[in-house]
């Protein structure tokens, strides 16, 4: 039998711990932004003083003080127009045809269990499947479009899964009435049921490109050039056809590769190069992400079903 | 009135009203063509995952014609680009093994917390601030966590250890139990929210505090939803290569002593794919038997952690 006085006490202690835990929790929540402004302090004090127009106009050097990013933001940026121009249409596809129209089968189990475990691959085996395929079977080569597929296929899971759930919150009413109009499945989909998704769609396609953007270990298994003092072709020429594509073809390195390859040199004036890239990555990742909340808080916002 | 048969435009309504059933047609090919378009975008996830397996399993076939698994799964030492290379993959295997172990110690504790932090205890306002700020971890380029741990972490440390190399895998471990916090904090929030109300309720009305009723109701109540969390915690320190690439050394070091730095397979695969390989020796096989090694060790983690899921999935 547990003593009235005994009973009180412990009901206190409970109360007390119980304060302590919100208290731990807090905090266990600030390790991470902690982290992250660790993190950025530590990039500007190094990298700060290294941005410069010379540090973005200049091709990589034997000499840090000269060498620039040039190569690797062109690169990142061709790389990331292949890669949203493949995985944007194939990952929206992908969500609408498995919301609107797939029929209950084994098949469309299958791709959906196929989809969530894709997603936790890691991504260095995506870049082996590319090296053995993109590369050497279909001979595409250690290049851009090979990069950009790579990174297409490894963001494919997140853009299906973002379209998928903004979709399933579009009302069945909402199709009814265009289906009552005489609307046909596409069109209900074309005309509404994809433009009142398109918050969603567009806030996982941001985060998606963003994630594209710091990849590194898949870009450098397929080969990507650490060192390189060159532009690929330009894509649009003064003279007829005006486009060309012989871009897709050339060797590239992007910037979290150039930063690697920075940070892995023994010399401290690399590292400082190093962590003025890598300051330049955190700056754009961290401003999609920025976006892709906006729009994520904006659009629940506005739209009351 | 009458309607005058003869009049331009009734016939042009005529001959337009009887190619309608033409354009119902078309439309219907339209239709058809546009969800089979649609249909070879979701099956392509099927064509991704195939040549993933394709891919592995050609290659590290290769790779065992030459190599017998027993020497693979046995031998201490993975010398591949030396001159008499022997290859036992025992190495790379602890090298990852004790870099997760390191990262899940961080992650678990401090995921878990601060799932029941933010699904217990954190109001509204809180919440909607600290969960996208938390989520921002993840989104760091694993590039730039790998400065981070080399230059920020590691010369940190030493100020307590003074004996610990430049290259370890204690740093390297830390940074990316930080970095997968999300992943496990995140999937466990949302497991102990669905847990529903009138538990916690009947847990309130005996006397719980929040906290008891969190370690003894919700837990146990979530754990299939927390076990999922944990298992794709492990699987996203296991395939991290940047961090361990950057800080854990490219040394292939049978420890289990995470104060010493050594290659995990991941940071193996990034080595070899540096140099220039050619294409179809030995060595540029063996990082895809390196990569199926990573594939299986996944594998066992997500089957046991569907068993454990199977075994505690508490129905509502």
């Amino acid at each position: 039998m547990v003593e009235p006085a005994n009973i009180e006490k412990r009901l206190s202690d409970n109360r007390r711990f119980d304060t302590i835990f919100a208290v731990i929790g807090l905090i266990s929540t600030f390790v991470g932004m902690i982290t992250l402004a660790a993190l950025l302090f530590d990039l500007s004090t190094d990298g700060l003083g290294r941005i410069s127009f010379q540090f973005f106009t200049s091709f990589p050097s034997r000499f840090a003080s000269q060498a620039g990013i040039l190569s690797a933001w062109v690169g990142t940026t061709l790389v990331m127009i292949v890669t949203a121009l493949t995985a944007i249409p194939m990952g929206v596809g992908a969500g609408v045809y498995l919301e609107e129209y797939a029929p209950k089968n084994w098949f469309t189990g299958l791709i959906e269990i196929n989809i969530a475990n894709l997603a936790g691959v890691p991504s260095i085996v995506y870049g082996l499947m590319a090296l053995g395929l993109f590369v050497y079977q279909f001979r595409f080569g250690q290049s851009i479009l090979s990069a950009g597929l790579t990174l297409a296929l490894l963001i494919l899971p997140i853009v299906i899964v973002a379209t998928r759930e903004s979709i399933r919150a579009v009302p069945s009413s909402m199709r009814e009435a265009a289906y009552a109009l005489g609307a046909t499945q596409w069109q209900t989909t074309r005309d509404h049921v994809l433009p009142y998704s398109m918050g969603g769609i567009l806030t996982g396609v941001i985060i998606s490109l963003s994630r594209a953007i710091g990849e590194t270990a898949p870009l450098i298994t397929i080969g990507a050039l650490t060192f390189i003092a060159f532009l690929p072709d330009p894509p649009i020429k003064g003279e007829f056809p005006f486009v060309s594509f012989d871009w897709l073809w050339s060797p590239f390195s992007v910037m979290p590769i150039q930063m690697f390859n920075w940070v892995s040199r023994p010399q401290q004036e690399f590292h400082l190069n190093a962590a003025a890239t890598g300051l330049v990555l955190m700056v754009m990742t961290l401003l999609m992400n920025g976006i892709a909340i906006y729009f994520r808080y904006r659009f629940r916002k506005r739209i009351k079903w | 009135m009458e309607t005058n048969h003869a009049d331009a435009g009734y016939l042009a309504a005529q001959a337009r009203i009887r190619t309608i059933p033409v354009g119902l047609t078309v439309q219907k090919v339209r239709e058809r063509f546009i969800e089979f378009l649609m249909f070879l975008c979701a099956a392509s996830s099927i064509a991704i995952t195939g040549g993933i397996v394709w891919v592995l399993l050609a290659e590290s076939w290769h790779f065992f014609r030459n190599i017998s698994l027993v020497d693979f799964l046995t031998d201490t030492q993975w010398t591949v680009l030396f001159e008499n290379p022997r290859y036992g993959i025992m190495p790379l295997v602890t090298g990852t093994l004790v870099t997760s172990c390191i990262a899940l110690l961080v992650a678990l504790p401090l995921g878990t917390t601060i799932a029941i932090y933010l699904s217990e205890y954190a109001n509204v306002r809180v919440r909607e601030i600290l969960k996208p700020v938390l989520e921002l971890l993840s989104a760091v380029p694993t590039v730039v966590f790998g400065y981070f741990a080399l230059l920020f972490i590691t010369p940190l440390l030493q100020q307590i250890l003074p004996d610990l190399p430049g290259f370890n895998m204690l740093s390297a471990g830390i940074v990316i139990g930080i970095m997968i916090i999300p992943y496990v904090s995140s999937l466990s929030e949302d497991a102990m929210k669905a847990v529903p109300i009138h538990i916690r309720e009947g847990s309130y009305a005996m006397g719980a505090t929040r906290f008891q009723t969190a370690i003894r109701v919700l837990i146990p109540s979530a754990f299939s939803g927390i076990a999922s969390a944990y298992v794709l915690g492990f699987s996203r320190a296991v395939g991290e290569t940047m961090v361990v690439a950057v800080a854990a050394g490219t040394q292939p070091n049978l420890t289990l002593n995470p104060m010493e730095g050594a290659a995990t397979i991941t940071a193996y695969i990034v080595q070899v794919s540096l140099g220039d390989l050619p294409h179809g020796s030995v060595a540029y096989q063996s990082i895809f038997a390196a990569g199926l090694t990573l594939m299986c060790m996944t594998l066992v983690f997500n089957i046991a952690g569907y068993l454990l899921r199977k075994r505690y999935r508490e129905i509502y």
